[in-house]
């Protein structure tokens, strides 16, 4: 399998590189696009303007990826923990310290750039978690051990919750799968799946229909399996707990979310919404990119991003941009990347003897999804509106940085391969 | 299985999303259009409208700026309404009403709240009107009229109204468009095509800059002037004889199918159909239901043509060979017929009359005798209707004229499916003299004066007429005029037969039933007619004074004016139909009137009196009170 020219290369997956390099191109192309004055007079070296920023943001992430490259691999596994245990700590410091931008104290200020440790924290906590399943002691079937994973991943989590930036902490859900990956039950899984999708029906179709389903199901079940007799308990219990869940859900929704956060589903759910208000980001969103049409109105072009129409179009909703100016050609390549992206790493996880490699490889490729996901979805009026950002795209030093920490460490670890025992 | 959940998972979502972007880029086309709305606006530059000139290039409608208040409702932030309202003197509740509507209508289109401001409430305005976000000033252009008369023709432009806005896309709210005459029958030409700027804004609706560079923005195309075949001296002229009386005049080049005057009495001033008093006085015309000044009694009235229609009868007669120019009939001071004795009755003159003497002196009878003998020609009665019919289709008679305005009635001409309805054939035969009342232009037989004044023009050519209209000349269009109008229509009827014709009506102008009406040095051809007419007075029929009518044209040979007048209950056709239509004459051809007898008695003669007598609600006397209204009748019942 080894060829000796990816030896002569340093060893690094260039495909990934590559890719890396394609979608950063890409977003800031974009970004120039959504945040360009249009009466033309800036300069363009001038730090004021976003894209000039962004520029700049991406020639240190250069630097960066030097740093990480030139590291030792084992570096990474051996100094997990130290990382982690900083990475919560500058999460904590923020109730201290932090400065609040736009109603999130997310960020440590200094001078005009800041810096917002919740980006750093997922790598940390990849890390942290790799080093602790990689563990020889650690069983992944024990329930003791996995109420201490979940702890490792819960931690910054929490911290990030109040800040308040539940986006960001919705990416935690992400390490379920490396989880799953090294053992973790399937029930969860099941579990899991069951509750979104009642949630999501109950919300869809109210409390009445699903629960009728429910029982109908469980009788077509029931009447099916009736010879067998292992397992009857359980069986009851499943359908009575599923009915007390519908019930919850309404209940929460109503009563425990706030208007805001119904009003994003509702807008998703296609309920009768007011587009001028709550639903306009998504509105405007969906304009934007059904504008572009096939091929897009072209680079500078578009009128919705132009006149700035789509809110935050630079940061979270830059793929309305590319809708908008490159078509549906374009938003396809990128949708396309993305892909290849997280199929590449899931590729390369799965061939790496080290199972700290696999469990950092997985985590990634599930944090990266989940931000394709929940930002994709959210732009194309799929999702309800979560503010995360889209990987390497979205405009954000912090953001850009952690990603690609993120992403070159696994670099870094996959190189490493050949070196293992 | 733990292998390829994720795996699987991120695959799925692409393609998933892959379909998502297909819907919203190219399935769902709704979005397409909703971006140009939100982030482009248009600003519109109305070009000038195109002038009106008469066929002597004097200038009859030219323009005048007016400034128009316009609102886009969803621009509109807090404002002073009261200082706003003092400002634009208009109530509080008016404001709000309007911008109610406007809201209706679009909330992002611009609407008007006030139309066209004067140059002077322009000026004081202009300053204040940056303090209202949402509110702005629209220049646009109003109709100017050099003159006070040719209403009727000329028409007006309104703002356009939510039909025509649906109609044609190139319409918005506050356009003006043109509603009757030639102003609506050449609006496009007339308009132009308004020209755009498309300006990119931002969220907050703030211009930024020209839209793709102003590559998609276009000039006003300015509209075209439009040169009228009617000559304005000639029209002034006959709205003036016809002050204070009602009827219709249509004055036609025979030569070309020209309309050289087209009157409607009462007129009204073209001006008062613009401005802000538009609405107001439309109104005020719209509801006079008495004198219907807004009805174009020129193209729209149906009147029974009476004598004149015996030219027509002649003509038939002479084409179907059941009569030659010499045949002479007998009259009694009127026709008889039938078994019972009916009686078709007429005035006193000479007798036995054969054609020519007939039609000068207008003799009932002969032309009853030579109806009869077109009817009862073939088989049936119904065959000689329909031949009859179809002798006076070719004239453009009983359909729509076709002339290049937009208002018109088809008037009316029986044929046998006609009779048959009315008489229940089968089951009840009917004969020519049931008709017997067309052969002197009554009974069935009704005519707008345009058709009349058309079917003399063919009599002055001698078998063919070109179909009337007004458009002499489109500005930097050769061919303006449409080739329908350039078509020779060839009626059933030889030309040959056309000179006893002309000779009869020669004869009533020079010793006949127009002797009366001469003026020196023109040799007339003309026909009065005398027509009975009837109207409704609490579901009651009575008969009013007659119609006095006239038609003519002149020079006898190398006509160069045809003209038919109709004056509702003027009386005799001398009397007043006559008289104006000589003068009519004199003006066109002399260019000054010699005859100043017969002007100072029209213009000093007023039907006025007439026209209040059915509405005085007392039995009133007719035809100079010769006879009582409603009372004949009651007298031959008993």
């Amino acid at each position: 399998m080894r060829s000796t020219s990816r030896n002569a290369r340093g060893n690094f997956d260039w495909l990934l590189i590559l890719i890396y390099m394609a979608l950063v191109g890409i977003g800031w192309v974009n970004i120039y696009s959504a945040s360009i004055d249009p009466s033309g007079v800036a300069d363009f070296f001038d730090l004021s303007n976003l894209y000039t920023k962004q520029l700049l943001f991406i020639g240190l992430s250069l630097l960066l990826i030097i740093f990480i490259l030139s590291l030792e691999a084992k570096f990474f596994e051996r100094f997990a923990s130290l990382i982690y245990v900083v990475s919560i700590l500058s999460l904590l410091g923020l109730f201290v310290f932090g400065k609040n931008i736009s109603g999130a104290t997310s960020w440590y200020s200094f001078g005009s750039f800041g810096l917002q440790p919740s980006e750093f924290a997922k790598a940390a906590t990849a890390l942290a978690l790799a080093k602790y399943l990689s563990d020889i002691q650690t069983d992944v079937k024990s329930f003791t051990h996995q109420f201490r994973a979940f702890i490792i991943i819960a931690l910054p989590a929490i911290c990030i919750v109040p800040q308040p930036d539940p986006g960001s902490a919705l990416v935690y859900a992400a390490f379920f799968f490396p989880l799953y990956r090294e053992g973790l039950s399937g029930i969860y899984l099941i579990i899991g799946s069951i509750t979104i999708a009642l949630f999501v029906l109950t919300l869809a179709f109210g409390p009445l229909y699903i629960i009728a389903a429910i029982v109908l199901i469980a009788l077509i079940l029931l009447i099916k399996n009736r010879k067998k007799r292992f397992g009857k308990r359980y069986f009851y219990m499943l359908p009575v707990v599923a009915i007390l869940f519908v019930f919850s859900v309404n209940y929460i929704f109503q009563n425990v979310f706030e208007q805001r956060h119904r009003d994003r589903f509702n807008v998703v759910l296609g309920k009768d919404v007011d587009m001028k208000s709550i639903g306009y980001n998504t509105y405007q969103s969906e304009i934007a990119i059904g504008n572009g049409g096939l091929t897009g109105k072209g680079f500078l072009k578009g009128t919705q991003t132009k006149g700035n129409f789509v809110p935050e179009q630079h940061t979270d909703y830059i793929f309305s941009t590319v809708g908008e100016e490159w078509g549906f050609l374009g938003s396809t390549l990128v949708i396309f990347l993305f892909v290849a992206l997280m199929l590449r790493i899931i590729i390369l996880s799965e061939r790496q003897k080290n199972q700290f490699s696999r469990i950092y490889g997985y985590s990634i490729a599930g944090i990266l999804f989940i931000h394709f996901l929940v930002n994709i979805g959210m732009v194309t009026g799929v999702f309800p509106t979560v503010g995360i950002p889209l990987p390497f795209f979205s405009y954000g030093g912090s953001g850009l940085w952690g990603f690609t920490i993120l992403l070159f460490i696994f670099i870094k670890l996959d190189s490493n391969r050949v070196n293992e025992w | 299985m733990r292998k390829i959940l994720l795996f699987s998972i991120v695959l799925i979502s692409g393609i998933l999303f892959t379909g998502r972007l297909f819907y919203l880029q190219i399935l769902d086309t709704s979005y397409a259009g909703l971006s140009a709305n939100n982030a482009i606006k248009r600003i519109y530059d109305y070009p000038q409208r195109g002038h009106i000139y008469d066929r002597n290039g004097e200038l009859l409608v030219s323009n005048q700026p007016s400034y128009d208040v316009m609102v886009i409702p969803r621009e509109v932030k807090p404002f002073d309404t009261t200082e706003f309202c003092s400002l634009l003197k208009m109530t509080k509740e008016a404001l709000v009403k309007r911008l109610n509507k406007a809201r209706v209508y679009s909330p992002r289109l611009p609407s008007i709240v006030i139309p066209q401001l004067t140059k002077s409430e322009y000026a004081y305005l202009q300053e204040k009107m940056r303090k209202y976000e949402g509110f702005y000033i629209q220049k646009r252009s109003l109709r100017d009229y050099q003159v006070d008369y040719g209403a009727n023709f000329l028409g007006y432009i309104a703002e356009v109204n939510r039909a025509d806005i649906e109609d044609n896309p190139y319409y918005q709210s506050g356009d003006l468009k043109g509603r009757t005459g030639v102003e609506r029958q050449y609006e496009e030409v007339l308009r132009g095509v308004k020209g755009v700027k498309y300006i990119q804004k931002d969220r907050f609706n703030r211009d930024i800059g020209a839209y793709k560079n102003g590559t998609l923005d276009t000039l006003p195309t300015p509209g075209k002037d439009l040169t009228l075949t009617i000559d304005a001296e000639l029209q002034k002229y006959g709205e003036e004889l016809m002050v204070n009386k009602r009827g219709g005049i249509v004055a036609l080049e025979p030569s070309t199918g020209e309309i050289l005057a087209l009157v409607s009495a009462p007129n009204f001033d073209p001006s008062l159909l613009v401005g802000r008093e538009r609405s107001r006085n439309f109104t005020e015309l719209y509801y006079d239901s008495i004198s219907k000044p807004l009805f174009d009694r020129g193209l729209q009235a149906q009147y029974p043509p009476g004598s004149p229609f015996k030219t027509l009868n002649a003509l038939i007669a002479l084409q179907e060979g059941v009569v030659d120019e010499e045949e002479s009939f007998s009259c009694h001071m009127g026709y008889y017929y039938g078994s019972r004795g009916r009686k078709l009755g007429c005035h006193s003159h000479p007798s036995p009359l054969s054609m020519v003497p007939g039609i000068a002196n207008s003799c009932n009878a002969y032309f009853a005798n030579v109806y009869r003998r077109v009817i009862e020609k073939y088989d049936t009665p119904q065959e000689g209707m329909d031949t009859w019919h179809d002798h006076l289709a070719s004239f453009g008679l009983g359909q729509y004229m076709g002339t290049d305005l937009p208002t018109g009635k088809p008037g009316h001409i029986p044929d046998s499916d006609y009779y048959n309805r009315a008489y229940q054939y089968p089951k009840y035969k009917w004969f020519s003299t049931a008709t017997i009342s067309n052969s002197i232009g009554q009974g069935e037989i009704i005519l707008t004066p345009i058709q009349l004044a058309n079917v003399t023009a063919t009599i002055a050519n001698r078998g063919w007429f070109y179909t009337p209209h007004i458009v002499k000349g489109i500005e930097g269009e050769t061919d303006a005029i449409p080739e329908k109008y350039r078509t020779k229509n060839k009626t059933t009827i030889d030309p040959a037969n056309f000179e006893p014709v002309v000779e009869g009506m020669f004869g009533a102008y020079n010793y006949g039933t127009a002797a009366g009406v001469q003026i020196p040095g023109i040799e007339i051809c003309g026909k009065t007619g005398t027509a009975e007419n009837y109207t409704k007075i609490d579901g009651k029929r009575q008969q009013l004074t007659d119609h006095s009518i006239f038609v003519a044209f002149a020079p006898k040979d190398n006509p160069k004016i045809a003209i038919a007048v109709f004056v509702e209950n003027g009386y005799w056709g001398g009397r007043y139909g006559g008289k104006i239509a000589s003068l009519m004459i004199e003006k066109h051809i002399k260019g000054e009137i010699t005859r100043t007898d017969l002007e100072d008695w029209i213009l000093s003669h007023s039907l006025e009196e007439e026209y209040a007598k059915p509405l005085s609600g007392k039995p009133f006397p007719i035809n100079d009170g010769k006879k009582i209204s409603g009372q004949i009748e009651e007298k031959l019942k008993s």
